[in-house]
């Protein structure tokens, strides 16, 4: 097993292990000339994982929602953005890392972000506390939000949470206050708010920063009120029927945007993000760009009467 | 039961924690935290509040309201809302037949119920979740009518007053119903732009989707004694963070210390008391 490949990209890993086999063989070597062969298993490796890729099911995107080497916030952000000044805390309690914002600009216009961050080895990760926030966490993306409003700066945040930790100073701070006011401010924030799903888009830890007028995703993230092994563990009473849960929730992309609930999805490259941080950045940063042409050219009252009515229409009712 | 004696003389007492309010139980009902047998038109009388020991227990939606309200006067609103299953979800049991069993079992249609009228002649909307019907868990009616409650709130220039009891977001709606939760939490703030007062009374229990939106987003939020209120569930944090949770946490008086409500209230000083609050926020010349 290749840890960085998930198990159904294990055959694809194999290939790709070869490739470099022979690639090394062929740099030690001045005699063999082996790019044919090469080019061949290069060939075969994209064919395979079209194919793996061309029929995954929500459990497997659920799995690659959280692949260790997708792109994080901030590996967009030195991406898609320039000036990036990171500015920190909640100015009451602390500073949470698992929450980042600043300002930047982006194609020039100054922008506010703010994302869900995780650590890409075990020391980040757990100074990142996993992607999980703190109510501190949210103040400070609500005081981030509150500031661009003041300055007319339009709001992108990223998306890529577990879920709002679940912990004893957590609930003595305030965990579920810290969510609902952020709902509410981002409810009439008067400027314009671009949310992306670029990972796990975990129930309200997530939503506690993507209240928007404009909701995308990214292919391969997921969306859902809850953790595929959260539901299977309290509806069918055993975490192992996560599989199950994830089909049932419809908590991919495409589905989503079927629903109504999700307004566009951004393609990844070949074989997921992960593959190719690069290009995903590049499509990513031309969605955010033609999106916030759009809700900018829109005037503020027009910009929240449309808010407020997409806030309304979300529901299933007979 | 190690109480077969007992049970002998008081066939009834067992099924106490019956859904179906409306068929007939047993004259005797055993309180849950002292275990006292409670006789039941007295107990009644108290609200669901045990005379021993305080206990207040859980009080269905529309025996709050008909207790909240004042009898004349009173108008069911978005009574006809029905919920559908938009994603045909199902688990080891299809939501179809849940919902339809939570229907029967509590005479609802789902589990909010909102109603307007008055509260010792002081006009109000005022709703209240039941959590028989599937853990009070918020799915898309539930947001629905809220928001409906909201709305008649701002048209008849009322406070508007809800007693949560819920589990959370309801899964078997999946986004739909996290979606709830910026949904209702959009339409309070049409009401705080309209400086209409929202109290929120948190009644045991109140989790996850409903407490991380509209129940924390009262002018005033109250509790009723004793009531588990939180984020996250004691489990889920216990196995996250493996300690033992402190004694008392997540209880009204927990919240209380935390600064996260403003008040707990027994629910006999409930009405005189919500009453008095939104008679001072908005004086009733200042209303409709």
């Amino acid at each position: 097993m290749n840890p960085n490949y998930l198990d159904f990209e294990q055959p694809i890993a194999e290939l790709e292990s070869k490739i470099n086999e022979l690639r090394s063989v062929v740099k030690d070597s001045a005699t063999v000339n082996l790019n044919d062969e090469i080019k061949l298993l290069k060939d075969k490796s994209k064919a395979l994982t079209q194919d793996i890729f061309s029929n995954l099911s929500s459990w497997q995107i659920s799995q690659l929602a959280r692949h260790p080497k997708r792109p994080y916030t901030l590996d967009y952000v030195e991406r898609i953005f320039t000036e990036f000044d990171e500015l920190h805390g909640d100015r009451t309690f602390g500073d949470d890392k698992a929450i980042i914002g600043g300002t930047a600009r982006l194609d020039g216009k100054p922008v506010v972000i703010i994302g869900h961050q995780k650590g890409r080895d075990v020391k980040e990760k757990v100074r990142r506390n996993f992607g999980m926030p703190q109510p501190e966490g949210y103040r400070k993306a609500m005081r981030l939000m509150q500031l661009a409003e003041r300055f007319k700066m339009p709001i992108l945040t990223f998306i890529d949470t577990p879920g709002a930790y679940p912990g004893i100073q957590a609930e003595e701070r305030g965990q579920s206050e810290a969510i609902a006011r952020n709902l509410a401010v981002m409810a009439s924030l008067r400027t314009p708010f671009i949310a992306t799903v670029i990972g796990e888009g975990g129930s309200g830890g997530a939503l506690a920063i993507g209240v928007c007028d404009h909701l995308q995703m990214l292919q391969y993230s997921t969306y859902s009120v809850i953790s595929p092994e959260g539901c299977a563990s309290i509806l069918w009473k055993s975490a192992e029927y996560a599989s199950d849960a994830a089909e049932a929730m419809g908590l991919t992309a495409p589905r989503l945007k079927e629903l109504g609930l999700v307004d566009q999805v951004i393609p990844e490259p070949l074989g997921g993000a992960h593959r190719d941080h690069d290009l995903m950045a590049e499509r990513l940063k031309a969605a955010l760009i033609e999106n916030l042409d759009r809700l900018t050219s829109l005037s503020e009252d027009s910009l929240m009467d449309k808010r407020y009515n997409r806030l309304m229409s979300y529901g299933a009712i007979g | 039961m190690s109480n077969s004696w007992i049970e002998k003389i008081l066939p009834s007492v067992g099924r106490s924690t019956s859904k179906k309010s409306n068929i007939p139980e047993g004259l005797w009902r055993k309180c849950a935290k002292c275990g006292a047998f409670l006789y039941r038109p007295e107990l009644e009388v108290n609200l669901d509040v045990c005379p021993k020991c305080d206990h207040h227990m859980r009080l269905n939606a529309r025996r709050r309201l008909d207790w909240f309200l004042d009898a004349e006067g009173r108008t069911e609103i978005a009574a006809e809302l029905e919920p559908v299953d938009r994603l045909k979800f199902k688990d080891s049991k299809k939501y179809k037949d849940r919902l339809a069993g939570a229907q029967k079992g509590t005479g609802e249609k789902d589990a909010l119920i909102v109603m307007k009228g008055t509260v010792n002649e002081y006009p109000v909307v005022a709703s209240a979740f039941e959590f028989e019907f599937l853990g009070g868990s918020m799915g898309s009616i539930v947001g629905e009518k809220f928001v409906r409650g909201v709305n008649a709130a701002i048209a008849a220039r009322t406070p508007y007053v809800c007693f949560s009891a819920s589990g959370g977001a309801r899964m078997q709606e999946a986004l739909f119903s996290l979606m709830q939760m910026a949904k209702t939490s959009a339409a309070l703030e049409k009401l705080k732009e309209q400086r209409l007062p929202f109290i929120s009374v948190l009644t045991d229990p109140v989790y996850g989707g409903v407490s991380a939106s509209l129940a924390m987003l009262g002018d005033i939020n109250i509790a009723e004694p004793n009531a588990l209120i939180g984020f996250a569930g004691p489990r889920v944090i216990e196995q996250t963070v493996r300690q033992k949770l402190p004694e008392g946490f997540q209880r009204s008086e927990f919240l209380l210390e935390h600064g996260a409500i403003d008040m707990i209230v027994h629910r006999s000083e409930l009405k005189n008391t919500l009453h008095r609050l939104m008679a001072k926020l908005l004086p009733a010349q200042n209303a409709a």
